[in-house]
C-alpha cells in the first residue's frame, strides 16, 4: 500500500475503501475480544468460515473478528449486517442453521435473540437491547463494526480523519484549545484536566517532549482499556498523535501490560499498519509533522499505573514512583516534558475534534464531560462493559443497564475507582456518576471498574480483599504504604477471622491517617479508602464482627457455621453425598446432621440443599443447636405408609 | 542563584533557589528526624520521617521536607499534633523490625513512640535504603541491591559483584541504621562463598 500524503489522498482512499465494499452484501461480525474468545469465539469465527465454504458462499458473505462490542455476559456475540441482526452465546452448533436460515433465507433465529425477561419479548437489533438501548457508546460502539487489525476497516467508519482535520485545518494551539474547551478530563484515575496537563507540556521549555498511553490498567474486574486497545487500537494511536501534534512531541510510547497479550498484538499492527500508510513517521499527510511511536510492555506490577512509576519503567528501572514535587507533564519520563493519559483519554480525542467540543460537552454533568466506560461486574445480571454519559445515576447503571441483581437477591454497596476507590451503599444509588460526586461519596471514578455486591458480601472481607491486593502490588519503598499496609492487612485479616479486638478500628482509622498524609505516591496515599468507606458506610458490620463475632452477610469463613434444620431435612442425601469432608452424618430416611468439628465450611451442603427444603442454613454469632438425638432422625413418609 | 526568604518554626530564614526544606532547615540549625537521608546521596523520600507541614496562600499541608523545594514565602513547622502522631507511626512501624535499633530508640523517645504497639518481626532491615544507594552513587558497584517489592523487598548483595568489590569497602556497613545489612553480608558471605575467606586477600 502507498503511503498516503496528504488529506485529499487520505479522503480519496476513503472512498475508494468505502465503494469497493457493497454495504448490502451480509458480513457476519463476531467478537472476538478477550471475553467471547474465552467463551469459544475463536471457535465459532472457524466454524463460520468452514461452513461458508461449504455452502459455496465463500465470495457472497464476509466474515470478521471484531473488537468487544461490551455485553460479555451473552458472549460470543454475533452481529449479521446488513440488517444488524444480533446473535448471542453462539456456538459452533449454531453455525450453519445460521448460515443456511439467517445468510441464505433471511431468517431471523429466535432462540439465538436476546429475550427481556420480564416482558418476553424478543430484540432482533443491537439497538433493541436493554443493555445496549440506555447507553451512549461514543467510544466503545465502532468496536463491533471492524476488525482491529485491519486499518482500512478504521478508515472506511472515518478513522484518522480527526487526524487529517487537525494537520491541515488546524494549528497546534487550536487543537489545545479544543481539547480545554471540551474539559476532558483523564479517564485513569485522577480526573485531571487534559488540556491543562497538555498546555504545562507545550509551555515547557525544554525541547523535546514525550506523549505516552497509560494502558497498564490492573484495577481488580476492570477491562475498558483493555477492550478499547484490543478493539480499536487506531483510535487510541489517532488520539495520540493529536495529541503530539498539540503539544508539538514528536515521540510517544505505548505503555502496555504484558498480561493484555491481544492488545500488545493490536496495538503492534495498528502501529504497523500506520507507518506503512504514513499516518505515523515522518512528515505526516505532508503536514511537516512527524512523529513515532514505540509499545513497551509493562512488567506485571499494579503500582506502575501510577504515572511517575510508570515513567521510571519506561526509563528501564524498578517500577517505583518518584518522590520529587514536580509535574511529569513538565519534568517526566528521562526528565523532559511528558503528557501520560490513560487509553480512553486518548481514544476520546479523535471524537473532539472531529465533532467539536460542543457536540461533546453536550454529555455529562457541569465538571464531568463526555462519556465514560465501566466494566460492570460482580453480582450483577448483564456483567460487561458499559458507556455512559457522566451524570448517570448508579441505579440506572446497575438496574437499566445492568439489569439488576440476580438471583432475587438484594444490592448492598458497588464499589467504584478499583481498589484505591471505595464502597457505595444502597441509600446513594441515586447519586449521579462523576468525578467529583465519586469523590464526595467517598469513593473515586478511578478507571471505571464497577463491581457490584450484593446481601452476601462482607464488607468487612472487601476491605480486606482490597487491601490484601494493594499490600501485595505496593512498591514497598515509603513506610506509610508498605509497613502501614502490612498492619492494616494483619487487622482486617484478624477481624474476619473473629479475632478483633476492641480499638482495632481506632488503630485502622490511625494508620488511615499516616498512609493519607504521608505515603509517598497516589497508590499509599489512597490505600486505605477500601477500609475508610466501608467503614463510613457499613461500621455496624465492622461493631458485628469485632464485638459479637458475627459475620452479617453470613460470609467469614472463621464466623459461620452450617447446621442442618432438622425440621426441613427430607433426607434427601443430596448433601450427604456430595459433602467432600464426609462431614455429613445421616442416611436413607435419616434426618441430616453436619458433625462441626469435620465441616470445612466449603458451602456445598447449602448450596445442594433442594430449593424446596431449604434445610442448610448459616448461623453467625450463636452457638449451633446440639444434634437432635440419634431416635429421633428417622423419618416416618406418610405416604409411602398409605 | 537567587535567593528565597521563608519561615521556619517562626524563624525567617534564607536558602538558595533549589534548597529542600530539610537542607534549610538544618543549615539554619533547625533539625529534622531522618531515617533515609543522606547528605552525599539523592534524596529518597522513603521513611517519611522527615515530614513537616507547609503552608502556603493560606492553605496547610503535609510535605516531605527531603525532597519539597524552598519556596519564597512559605511557613514551614516542623512539628505540630499531626506532625508528631504521624512520626510517632512511623516509628512504631519501622519498630517492629527492629525493636533494638539505637537510631529507632532514641527517636522513639522525643516521640513517645511503643515499640512494643505492633507484633514484632524481626527483619531488621527498615528499607532505608543507605546502603544501596552509597553503593550506586558514590562507590558506583551496585553490590547491594533491593530485592522483590511490597512487604516482600529486601535487600540482598549480588555475590558476583560482592565477592569482587565488598571486601576491601564495606562503607555501607556504618551508615546502617539498623545494624541489618551486616547481618545479610554475612548470610550472603555464608552462601555464595564459602571458600574465600575473608582473610584471603
Amino acid at each position: 500500500m502507498p503511503r498516503i500524503n496528504s488529506t485529499d489522498e487520505l479522503k480519496k482512499l476513503r472512498q475508494k475503501i468505502l465503494s469497493l465494499r457493497d454495504p448490502n452484501k451480509p458480513c457476519i461480525s463476531i467478537c472476538a475480544g478477550a471475553g467471547c474468545i474465552a467463551s469459544g469465539a475463536g471457535e465459532v469465527i472457524v466454524a463460520f468460515n468452514a461452513e461458508i465454504e461449504k455452502q459455496g458462499l465463500k465470495t457472497d458473505v464476509d466474515t470478521k473478528g471484531t473488537g468487544c462490542p461490551g455485553f460479555c455476559e451473552r458472549g460470543p456475540i454475533v452481529v449479521i449486517y446488513p440488517e444488524e441482526i444480533c446473535y448471542l452465546q453462539v456456538t459452533p452448533e449454531d453455525v450453519p442453521e445460521i448460515v443456511s436460515q439467517t445468510i441464505k433465507e433471511k431468517k431471523v433465529i429466535d432462540r439465538l435473540l436476546y429475550v427481556d425477561q420480564s416482558t418476553g419479548e424478543k430484540a432482533i437489533h443491537e439497538s433493541d437491547i436493554p443493555f445496549y438501548k440506555n447507553q451512549e457508546r461514543n467510544i466503545i460502539g465502532s468496536n463491533i463494526k471492524i476488525d482491529p487489525k485491519s486499518i482500512e476497516d478504521y478508515l472506511a467508519i472515518g478513522g484518522y480523519a480527526a487526524l487529517a482535520k487537525a494537520l491541515s485545518g488546524m494549528t497546534a494551539e487550536q487543537v489545545l484549545g479544543e481539547v480545554k474547551k471540551a474539559n476532558l478530563r483523564g479517564r485513569g484515575g485522577g480526573g485531571f484536566p487534559a488540556g491543562s496537563k497538555w498546555e504545562g507540556s507545550r509551555n515547557a521549555p525544554e525541547k523535546i517532549k514525550y506523549v505516552i498511553v497509560n494502558a497498564d490498567e490492573g484495577d481488580p474486574g476492570a477491562f475498558m482499556d483493555r477492550a478499547l486497545l484490543e478493539g480499536n487500537p487506531h483510535s487510541v494511536l489517532e488520539g495520540l498523535i493529536i495529541g503530539a501534534y498539540a503539544i508539538g512531541s514528536h515521540e510517544g510510547y505505548v505503555y502496555v501490560r504484558q498480561e493484555y497479550p491481544l492488545a500488545v498484538e493490536n496495538v503492534n499492527i495498528a502501529i504497523k499498519q500506520a507507518e506503512e500508510y504514513g499516518l505515523l513517521g515522518k512528515n505526516i499527510l505532508g503536514s511537516g509533522f512527524d512523529f513515532t511511536v514505540k509499545v513497551h510492555q509493562g512488567a506485571g506490577a499494579f503500582v506502575c499505573g501510577e504515572s511517575t512509576a510508570l515513567m521510571t519503567a519506561l526509563e528501564g528501572r524498578a517500577g517505583e514512583p518518584r518522590p520529587k514535587y514536580v509535574r511529569s507533564n513538565v519534568v517526566g519520563l528521562w526528565g523532559r516534558p511528558s503528557v501520560l493519559n490513560n487509553v480512553e483519554t486518548w481514544a476520546n480525542v479523535p471524537l473532539i475534534i472531529n465533532k467539536g467540543a460542543d457536540w461533546f460537552t453536550q454529555f455529562g454533568t457541569e465538571s464531568s464531560k463526555g462519556t465514560k466506560i465501566f466494566s460492570l461486574v460482580g453480582k450483577i445480571t448483564n456483567t460487561g462493559l458499559v458507556e455512559v454519559p457522566m451524570g448517570i445515576t448508579l441505579r440506572d447503571i446497575i438496574y437499566k443497564i445492568g439489569g439488576g441483581i440476580p438471583g432475587g437477591k438484594r444490592f448492598k454497596a458497588v464499589q467504584t475507582g478499583g481498589p484505591s476507590g471505595g464502597c457505595i451503599p444502597e441509600e446513594l444509588l441515586d447519586l449521579p456518576v462523576g468525578f467529583d460526586e465519586l469523590t464526595k461519596a467517598g469513593s473515586m471514578m478511578g478507571s471505571g471498574g464497577m463491581i457490584v455486591m450484593d446481601e452476601d458480601t462482607c464488607m468487612v472481607d472487601v476491605a480486606r480483599y482490597f487491601l490484601d491486593f494493594l499490600t501485595d502490588e505496593s512498591c514497598g519503598k515509603c513506610v506509610p504504604c508498605r509497613e502501614g499496609m502490612r498492619q492494616m492487612l494483619k487487622i482486617l485479616t484478624n477481624i474476619t477471622q473473629g479475632k478483633g479486638k476492641e480499638g482495632d478500628i481506632e488503630l485502622l482509622e490511625e494508620l488511615s491517617e499516616t498512609a493519607r498524609e504521608a505515603a509517598l505516591c497516589a497508590l499509599g496515599k489512597s490505600s486505605p479508602n477500601p477500609f475508610l468507606s466501608t467503614l463510613k458506610y457499613f461500621r455496624d458490620e465492622y461493631e458485628a464482627h469485632i464485638k459479637e463475632k458475627r459475620c452479617p452477610a453470613l460470609s467469614c469463613k472463621e464466623l459461620i457455621a452450617y447446621h442442618i434444620d432438622p425440621e426441613k431435612c427430607q433426607a434427601c442425601m443430596s448433601c450427604f453425598r456430595k459433602c467432600p469432608s464426609e462431614a455429613i452424618v445421616g442416611g436413607k430416611n435419616l434426618i441430616h446432621i453436619i458433625d462441626q468439628e469435620k465441616c470445612t465450611k466449603c458451602g456445598t451442603c447449602f448450596e445442594v440443599c433442594p430449593p424446596r427444603f431449604r434445610a442448610v442454613t448459616k448461623i453467625s454469632g450463636e452457638p449451633v443447636p446440639p444434634p437432635i438425638p440419634e431416635e429421633a432422625r428417622t423419618i416416618v413418609r406418610e405416604s409411602k405408609q398409605k | 542563584m537567587s535567593e528565597i526568604i521563608l519561615q521556619i518554626d517562626g524563624k525567617e530564614v534564607k536558602a538558595k533557589e533549589g534548597m529542600t526544606l530539610l537542607e534549610v532547615a538544618r543549615s539554619a540549625g533547625i533539625s529534622i528526624p531522618t531515617l533515609c537521608y543522606h547528605e552525599k546521596l539523592e534524596p529518597f523520600g522513603a521513611c517519611r520521617l522527615c515530614i513537616v507541614e507547609v503552608e502556603s496562600r493560606g492553605s496547610t499541608r503535609l510535605v516531605v521536607s527531603c525532597v519539597y523545594p524552598a519556596e519564597k514565602n512559605i511557613i514551614v513547622k516542623t512539628r505540630s499534633e499531626k506532625v508528631d502522631r504521624i512520626r510517632k507511626m512511623i516509628l512504631e512501624l519501622q519498630l517492629a523490625h527492629a525493636p533494638d535499633a539505637f537510631d529507632l530508640q532514641e527517636l522513639a523517645k522525643e516521640y513517645g513512640a511503643d515499640r512494643g504497639r505492633f507484633e514484632k518481626e524481626p527483619s531488621f532491615c527498615i528499607h532505608c535504603g543507605l546502603c544501596v544507594r552509597y553503593c550506586a552513587e558514590v562507590k558506583k558497584k551496585n553490590a547491594v541491591g533491593f530485592v522483590d517489592r511490597g512487604i516482600r523487598k529486601e535487600i540482598n548483595f549480588i555475590p558476583e559483584i560482592a565477592s569482587k568489590e565488598c571486601w576491601n569497602c564495606k562503607e555501607c556497613f556504618p551508615l546502617c541504621p539498623t545494624e541489618a545489612l551486616q547481618a545479610a553480608y554475612v548470610l550472603v558471605q555464608a552462601l555464595a562463598f564459602p571458600s574465600q575467606p575473608a582473610s584471603e586477600e
